[in-house]
Parts: C-alpha cells; structure tokens; sequence
C-alpha cells in the first residue's frame, strides 16, 4: 500500500477516480435489484398460502388501467410480507393494472412522506398505507388526493381526515380483550401483569392498550389483576429483550406479559425460554405462527392470538377498487365486494373490518404457515 | 522520535512496565489510568442499582448483564484499534446485520455443519468485508468517516438485497447454537468469558507488539509515523480487517443470542459502539485509550440501560445520561491532553 509520497501522488487521483467510479457502478446494480425486488413483483407467494388471492381476474373490466401502491410501514418485516402477500394478490383478481409495493426500510414516522410524495406524482389511483404516524402523512396524503388519489389506510390508521377507508384486522376491542382474556387464563386470573408494546407512538398498539386498560379497569372479573408497566421495545430485537429483562427485575412478582406486536411477543419468547423464567412468567399477545411455534412447543407460551394478515391486503385492495371506480364513497353503509371474502360494510368513522382474530395453541399452530 | 514519545505518554500507565513500584506511584497511577472514570462509573452505577433492587445482581440478572454487554464489547474492542489509528468504521452494524444472517442462512442451507466452521468462515466473512473497509481508506485515501459511511450503505444495500423479507428463527438453528448463549460456566455466560479472552488478546497485541505499537504511533501523528518508517497503509488496512473479523464474530453471536436475524439486524449500533469506545477513554482523534477501557465502556453503556429499565426511569433519561457521559469523556480527554501537553513542553524546555 504504501509508495513514497510523491509518486503516490501521481496515482493518487487516478486510483482515487477509479475507487469513486466503482463505488457507483456498485451503487447502481444494488439500486437496480432493490427496486426489482420492492415493486411490482408477482403476486404469488404470499397470498398463495391461504387462498385468499389465487388468481384470475373476475371480470372488472370496467375499471381498466386502474393503478394501486402500497406503502408499508417498513419493508422486509414478515409480518408485512405476509399482508403484502395477500395485498398483491387481492389487487391482481380485483383488476388493477398496475401493483407496486414501495416503502421505507425503517418504521419512522416520516420515512413514509416521499414515498407518497412519488406516488402523487405518478398519478397512482389508489394509494395503500399503515402509518408510522397518523399525522406526519398527512399534507402529503393530502396533496394525494388533491390529486385525485384514493386513501386506504391499512393495519395502522392515519388520522381520518387523510383518508378514505381505514381496513382493520379486527374491531381493535376484541383484539384488546382477546388478549386480556387470554392473559387472565394463564395467570389464574389474579397478579401483576406488564405490556411490552412497539413503538410508543404506534397507532394501533396504543388504541389496544387503551382498550386492555379499560377492560382491566372496569369488568369485575379482572378485578385482582393489576397492570403495573407499560414499555416500548420500539420493534427492535435487542430493546424487547432488555425490556423484557427489565419489566422481570423491576417486578419480581409479576405473572404475565401482554406483546401486542410480533416482534416484541418472539423476543420476550426468546428470552423467557433462555431464562429461568421460563413457565414461571406467562406470556401471550400478538404473533406470528412460524415464529412462535417454538416457544409453543416448549412450553413457553401456552396460547396468542392474531387475524389473518393475508386477508388484510386482500381487503385493502377491494376497498380500494371500489373506491376508485365510485361505487363507494368510504361513507358509513357502503358495501362493496372483497373477492373470495364476501361483501364488507364501511362502519362508523370509514372502517371496514376484516375479521375475528384467530388464537394460536399447540393444537392447532400446526395448522397455520405465515 | 517524536511519534514515540507522544505514544508512550499518551498510553497509559496499566500497560506500562519497568518503573519504581511504590504504592503511592500505584495508587497514582490507578487514579489517573484511562480506565479508571469509567470503571468507577460502572461500579457506582451496579452498586447504585443493587441497592434499589436486590434482583439486578441475581444469578439470572448478572448473566443478563453479562450477555447484554458480550456483543458490544467485542464491536467495541475492533472499534477502538480503529480508533486508535485515528480512523473509524461506521460500517459495523451492517456488517454484523450480513454476518448474523449469513449465519443464519449457513445454518439452514447446511443442517449437518459443524458449530466451529460457522464461527470460522463468519468471522472470515467479516475480515472480507472489513478489508474492503480498509482497502478502500487505504487506497483512496479519503476519510474513513466518509468511505465507512458509504459502506455502512452498501453493506445494508446488500444485505436487504440478499434477505428480502426473509428472517431466520432461532429455531432454524441447532439447540446447541442457541444455548452457546445461555450456557454458563462457574455462572459466567460461555460467550462473555469468549469475549473476554479476546479483549485480553487483542490488549496483549496493541500493548505488546511491533504492530500494535505502530497503530499508537499512526494515529498520534500520521505523517510523523510515515517518516519514521511504519507501514502506515498496511497497519490501517490490518486493524479494519481485524475490526471486521470481530464484527463478523459479534455477527455470529447475535445470531446465537437472538431471536430473528435478518435484513435490519444490527440497524444503528454503530454509533452505540463508537459511544462505548469513546466513553471507555478511547481518543475519537486517535493516538490514545486501550481496547480494555473500550470493553468497559460498552459494559457501562448496556448496563446503564438495564439498570434505568430495572430501576422504572423514563427511557428518555437513557439517552440523555449516554450523551452526558459521552461529553464527559471527550471533556476528560481534553483536560488530559492539555496537561500532557504542558509536561512536554517542560521536558522539552529542560533538554534543550
């Protein structure tokens, strides 16, 4: 590497252009597959799985050349996969010409803007969100529909003013309560129970634990469980688990503990079955099959819950074909259609519900692969 | 001998050999070691704790510590050789991102391979990947803020490429694997007590070798080391690759202590890992700090967490104490360096 100084010079600026030139080649081919990989891919493998999206176009030839995006909170997370998975197929049999996924790769709650900012200006039809915020996509949801853009807004709402349909998993209520329920079953319906949550700003774990808490607070039958923390594992590996060790040390007779986020239920899983808690603490909320079989099998976890995510998109984007073709206005009473699923009523304040949430033992986890 | 002379005082005294071994020369020396601010802050912080609540020193809760810092220490301890030499690699939570999924990915496309070869051709994988790092600083001779920073990119390019959406389990892995972390020995995780024998390793080679000297010398004073005769390209280029085989390790680890790894594992430690450095007494414009006050630096950062988690304080304090301490130590250092400073030029003053 090293030539004396002056002769390196001379070379220097040529090495370095050379370095600088390579550095961009390398830049663009990554950029080149990453896109590849983020938009418009085929619709095949998620939705494939549950047979909600296999296939052919049912004759909506009336909508031609409609476009739709997604715009997750954060790509390359499974769980979002999986309602991509059915968001894509979903979008394919209700018609749409053009399909593409993009979205930041960190859940930030304004990673989202350009990426609706670039969609405007495509003149996509219908636009597919979960906000990272309900308000920091707002002005640019706006703009979007200033543009003549159709809102739907997916697993996590914005704030209502910014779109034309929310489609919910589930009625947030019962996910709180399925959750509470689940939890009182495992810890003999008395003791100190915890919630280690997402990101403390997430929309919708904060409305689930506003709804656990009510339900705590005011049906008799949990009348000696006691919620005494709420913590913020922000989605990330390593903060759950430290949460998770925290909440355990700061609370040594604590029974339980609701995730109501994949991430943060698998990470606790990780470190209670790695723990001498392990059957000592329970724990259940909001996960995925694959991910929590494991703890299911060695007796970690006993039972969680969670809906379809397939099913999510799939309706996400018959609620947007409608919306884009005027047979519905996202006003309360509209009905439209959602493929294979049956027919969907818009509810109060926009919001289309999916269905009921599924629970997860080691009876039937084997049944389920997403 | 400039370079040399700078070196030796900068270093501190715990490495040190061949002085008069009174106590009052110990006690002094112990005081004004590098190490020694860090340390304290680190035991007042357990001891402080403890007190608040028994459990944080628990069998289960010294494990807990011990394993929440192994992954850190050993970033920390390639950090700080880079450092040292007055470069830095923001590039190593990407790199540990593709390691750790390289693991993974070993693992379920060789169900029958061996625990060691994954360890060896990880680790390997990151000396590949921090040698690229170190090529390229070299070579260009630009900054390695700003080629790491493109790194720290590009690697997380690559990796999101190569993993998409997929994430391995821990159950795609051996039990055996995933209990490399759990397992203890005399109530020591195995990995920390791993950890450990590397940070004494690599305080052995920058302390007492040629090489590790010469790292001292390049980052006191890049072009003086350059006259004097040290390879500076070449040591540059060997402490980036070492950083990258520990990252690579860290990777490997991650992989074992973890859950899931995937195409956002390691997202942002890097800068958790420069704050360990520079907290542990490690000089941010090189020449000065140890590896082993780097390793207690990453030790106080993830206990400091764990201990406001145990101790039920607003997560936002965590944040505001880690950049009190890092300001802290910057300040220290400065303070150090002036006086140094002033002792030379009264030694100079006295020889000339």
């Amino acid at each position: 590497m090293k030539s004396s100084t002056r002769a390196g010079e001379a070379n220097h600026w040529r090495r370095l252009t050379s370095l600088i030139g390579l550095l961009a080649v390398l830049a663009l081919v990554a950029a080149a597959c990453g896109s590849d990989s983020t938009t418009a891919e085929p619709a095949s493998d998620g939705s494939a799985e549950d047979g909600a999206g296999s296939g052919d176009s049912d004759g909506t030839s009336d909508v031609n050349d409609l476009s739709i995006t997604y715009i997750p909170k954060q790509l390359n997370n499974p769980y979002t996969n999986v309602v991509l998975g059915g968001g894509e197929g979903g979008a394919a049999e209700a018609g749409f010409e053009g399909i593409a996924v993009v979205g930041p790769l960190d859940a930030s709650a304004s990673s989202q803007v350009s990426f609706i900012n670039a969609e405007t200006q495509a003149g996509t039809d219908v636009i597919v969100i979960a906000a990272n915020d309900p308000d920091a996509v707002g002005p640019a949801l706006q703009e979007a529909r200033d543009g003549g853009a159709k809102i739907v807004a997916f697993d996590s709402d914005t704030n209502p003013d910014f779109r034309d349909v929310f489609i919910s998993q589930v009625v947030a209520k019962d996910v709180a309560l399925i959750q509470v329920e689940l939890i009182a079953e495992q810890i003999g319906g008395a003791g100190q129970i915890a919630i280690l949550s997402a990101t403390a700003n997430a929309t919708n774990q904060n409305e689930w634990i506003k709804f656990i808490e009510e339900e705590l607070a005011s049906n008799p039958d949990y009348a000696d469980i006691e919620l005494v923390a709420t913590v913020y594992g922000d989605d990330d590996d390593t903060k759950s688990f430290q949460e998770a060790q925290g909440l355990l040390q700061a609370y040594p007779d604590l029974k339980g503990i609701i995730s109501p986020t994949t991430v943060g239920i698998a990470a606790t899983g990780r470190y209670l079955s790695t723990s001498e808690y392990k059957g000592q603490v329970a724990l259940t909320g909001l996960g995925l099959p694959n991910e929590m079989r494991p703890f299911v099998k060695d007796g970690t976890v006993t039972a969680f819950a969670l809906w379809d995510p397939a099913q999510l998109g799939y309706v996400a984007a018959y609620a947007g074909r409608a919306l884009a073709a005027g047979e519905i206005s996202g006003a309360e009473g509209d009905t439209f259609t959602a493929g294979e699923l049956g027919e969907r009523t818009v509810g109060e304040g926009g919001i289309v519900i999916v269905g009921p949430p599924t629970v997860f033992n080691a009876g039937n986890i084997d049944n389920y692969d997403f | 001998m400039s370079a040399q002379e700078i070196s030796s005082t900068d270093i501190e005294a715990v490495l040190a050999t061949g002085s008069r071994p009174t106590l009052m020369t110990a006690v002094k020396r112990l005081l004004t070691a590098r190490e020694f601010p860090v340390t304290a802050a680190l035991v007042a912080l357990v001891l402080f704790t403890y007190a608040n609540n028994q459990l944080f020193l628990s069998r289960q809760g010294v494990k807990d510590l011990l394993l929440n810092a192994t992954i850190v220490i050993l970033l920390a301890v390639g950090q700080s050789i880079v450092i040292i030499s007055r470069n830095v690699d923001l590039s190593i939570g990407s790199i540990l991102g593709l390691t750790a999924f390289a693991t993974g990915t070993l693992f379920v496309n060789n169900p029958d391979i061996p625990i060691w070869a994954v360890f060896v051709i990880v680790s390997l994988f990151g000396a590949l990947l921090g040698a690229l790092n170190g090529l390229l600083v070299t070579v260009a001779r630009v900054p390695a803020l700003v080629i790491t920073l493109g790194t720290l990119y590009v690697f997380r390019g690559f990796n999101n490429l190569w993993a998409g959406p997929t994430q391995y389990f821990a159950d795609d892995r051996p039990d055996a694997f995933g209990d490399l972390s759990v397992d203890t020995v005399f109530g020591l995780p195995i990995i920390t007590l791993g950890a450990l024998l590397v940070v004494v390793i690599v305080a052995g080679f920058m302390g007492r070798t040629r090489r590790g000297r010469d790292l001292y010398a390049i980052g006191s004073d890049p072009t003086a080391a350059l006259l004097f005769g040290v390879p500076v390209g070449r040591r540059v280029f060997l402490a980036f690759a070492v950083n990258g085989l520990l990252a690579g390790l860290a990777g490997v680890l991650y992989a074992s202590r973890f859950n899931s790894v995937g195409a956002t594992t390691g997202n942002g430690i890097e800068l958790d890992v420069v704050a360990a450095a520079v907290v542990g007494g490690v000089a941010i414009f090189g020449g000065s700090g140890t590896v082993v006050g780097a390793a207690i630096g990453a030790m106080l950062l993830t206990t400091i967490t764990s201990s406001l988690t145990t101790l039920r304080v607003d997560k936002f304090w965590q944040q505001a104490i880690v950049g009190v301490l890092i300001l802290a130590a910057i300040a220290a250092d400065r303070i150090v360096k002036l006086r140094a400073e002033r002792r030379l030029q009264t030694s100079e003053a006295h020889h000339g």
